[in-house]
């Protein structure tokens, strides 16, 4: 294999490999509110900084690449692509991370309610997450239109996340301020899956060379 | 750029003598006030279909055009045309500077003589602007009566510019024109091709794919003869439709 190629197969893992810690990072500071675990929920806390140096990392190599190596065709839309998806990762971690804030916040005080909701739009986030992942490593098309399609489903369920806290707070003020912390967890959980988005977006950009960002035309 | 059509390339084939199919059934447009790159392996035939816009080949008897290249509806490759007319219109620049060995002042002058102008002061007025025309005005105007040869490489190169400017051409053809010269002259080069293009026409041929992707409009790849793939050059080196186009255009050809 030539060096080039190598390094683009580096570029390729060093992605994959901030996914994976990302994927993580959704899964477990959904679990620390739902299981009420600070443990786990400074562990997601914690972890931020291994997804921040991939950041860098990846930048600084996509940088190097565009400089030495003159991408053109395929290869200069892998090294955007790994470029745009990471600027949307890292953000992702932070979202977790603010998800594993407001748990222990939750944790200091009573259970607001049975989450039902909050699994199941994280369940949908981390399967979007995922799936924009295999779509970029495997170049496949259909699952990052899959991907994109989802989206709607996880904003109704944040709609109506929203509308049952609300009735919740009319009803009873001393719950405010635990339910506008879950309020604000189907957002970050909203724009999680937002993100995700934006990654199986760059990945038709890979595959196809068309931008589809911002137009209806996608499917 | 403009959408007005300079050259029309219509199911054009070339044979070296021998019967060599150099060229395979070529159809394509050069836009007026562009500039197109032709690149392509060694031997793929751009220098070949470069040197049939201006019947380069017509010096070697026995090659053998087929089809049409129409040059504002003419078909230039037409029995009977007037080849050192058509070389006035549509001038070349080879891959080595080739100045005559004259004065820098004669070898501008050398082409508007040929067309009869003698009067002393229309020359000098037509070679002082062939040469601001090719960015080399100011670095030899107080030693126009010196020989050519007393240029660096890269100001031979502007200076042969100029020389196919004075007879005021409406198709500049390069063929590989920067290949023997350092970044800094070829980087003043591809200023004055990108500066040219508001005036004339100009089809590239280049080795270096960077070269074409920074200056050129349409990018037009040949492999064998044929021409593979042909478009604008922010397509051809973004995305690309055919795959011997990528492997090209990515290093990753054969």
């Amino acid at each position: 294999m030539a060096i080039f190629d190598e390094e683009l197969v580096r570029l390729n893992g060093l992605v994959l490999q901030m996914g994976s810690l990302v994927e993580m990072a959704i899964k477990n500071s959904v679990q620390s509110i739902v299981e009420r675990d600070n443990e786990i929920a400074r562990k997601v806390i914690d972890g931020d900084h291994q997804v921040n140096t991939l950041d860098i990392e990846i930048d600084e190599e996509s940088i190097k690449l565009i400089a030495l190596r003159q991408p053109k065709a395929g290869d200069l839309r892998l090294i955007t692509t790994a470029m745009k998806i990471t600027a949307d990762l890292e953000r992702m971690g932070d979202l977790a991370v603010n998800i594993a804030q407001r748990a222990i916040e939750l944790n200091k005080e009573p259970v607001l309610k049975e989450y039902i909701d909050i699994p199941r739009m994280r369940e949908i986030a981390q399967g979007m997450t995922r799936d924009a992942l295999d779509a970029f490593v495997k170049r496949d098309m259909k699952l990052a239109k899959d991907v994109i399609m989802r989206d709607d489903e996880i904003d109704d369920l944040k709609h109506k996340i929203l509308s049952e806290l609300l009735f919740l707070m009319t009803e009873n003020s001393s719950i405010i301020c635990r339910a506008m912390r879950v309020t604000f967890v189907a957002q970050y959980l909203e724009r999680i899956a937002d993100h995700a988005t934006n990654m199986a977006e760059m990945v038709l950009y890979l595959i196809e060379g068309k931008i589809i960002r911002h137009t209806s035309k996608l499917l | 750029m403009t959408d007005k059509v300079e050259l029309e390339i219509k199911g054009l084939n070339f044979y070296y003598s021998g019967d060599i199919h150099a060229l395979k059934n070529i159809n394509l447009t050069i836009h007026n006030k562009s500039v197109t790159a032709l690149i392509g392996p060694s031997g793929c035939g751009k220098t070949t279909l470069l040197r049939c816009f201006n019947r380069m080949h017509d010096l070697y008897p026995k090659h053998r055009y087929e089809g049409e290249i129409l040059f504002q509806d003419d078909n230039l490759l037409a029995n009977g045309n007037d080849l050192i007319k058509l070389r006035s219109r549509i001038g070349m620049v080879f891959q080595r500077p080739t100045p005559f060995p004259m004065s820098i002042f004669d070898n501008v002058a050398y082409g508007l003589r040929l067309k009869g102008i003698k009067k002393k002061s229309d020359l000098a007025e037509r070679v002082e602007k062939a040469l601001k025309h090719a960015a080399l005005w100011d670095e030899v105007k107080n030693k126009l009566t010196a020989s050519a040869y007393d240029l660096s490489g890269g100001q031979q190169q502007r200076l042969v510019i100029a020389r196919a400017l004075a007879v005021e051409p409406e198709v500049l053809l390069f063929d590989e024109p920067t290949s023997a010269l350092d970044p800094i002259s070829t980087s003043k080069i591809e200023d004055l091709v990108m500066q040219l293009k508001k005036d004339i026409t100009i089809i590239i041929v280049t080795h270096n794919m960077q070269q074409a992707a920074r200056i050129s409009d349409w990018t037009g790849f040949l492999m064998l003869g044929e021409l593979i793939e042909f478009g604008t050059t922010e397509r051809i080196f973004t995305a690309p439709s055919e795959k011997l186009t990528e492997d090209y255009v990515t290093g990753r050809f054969g």
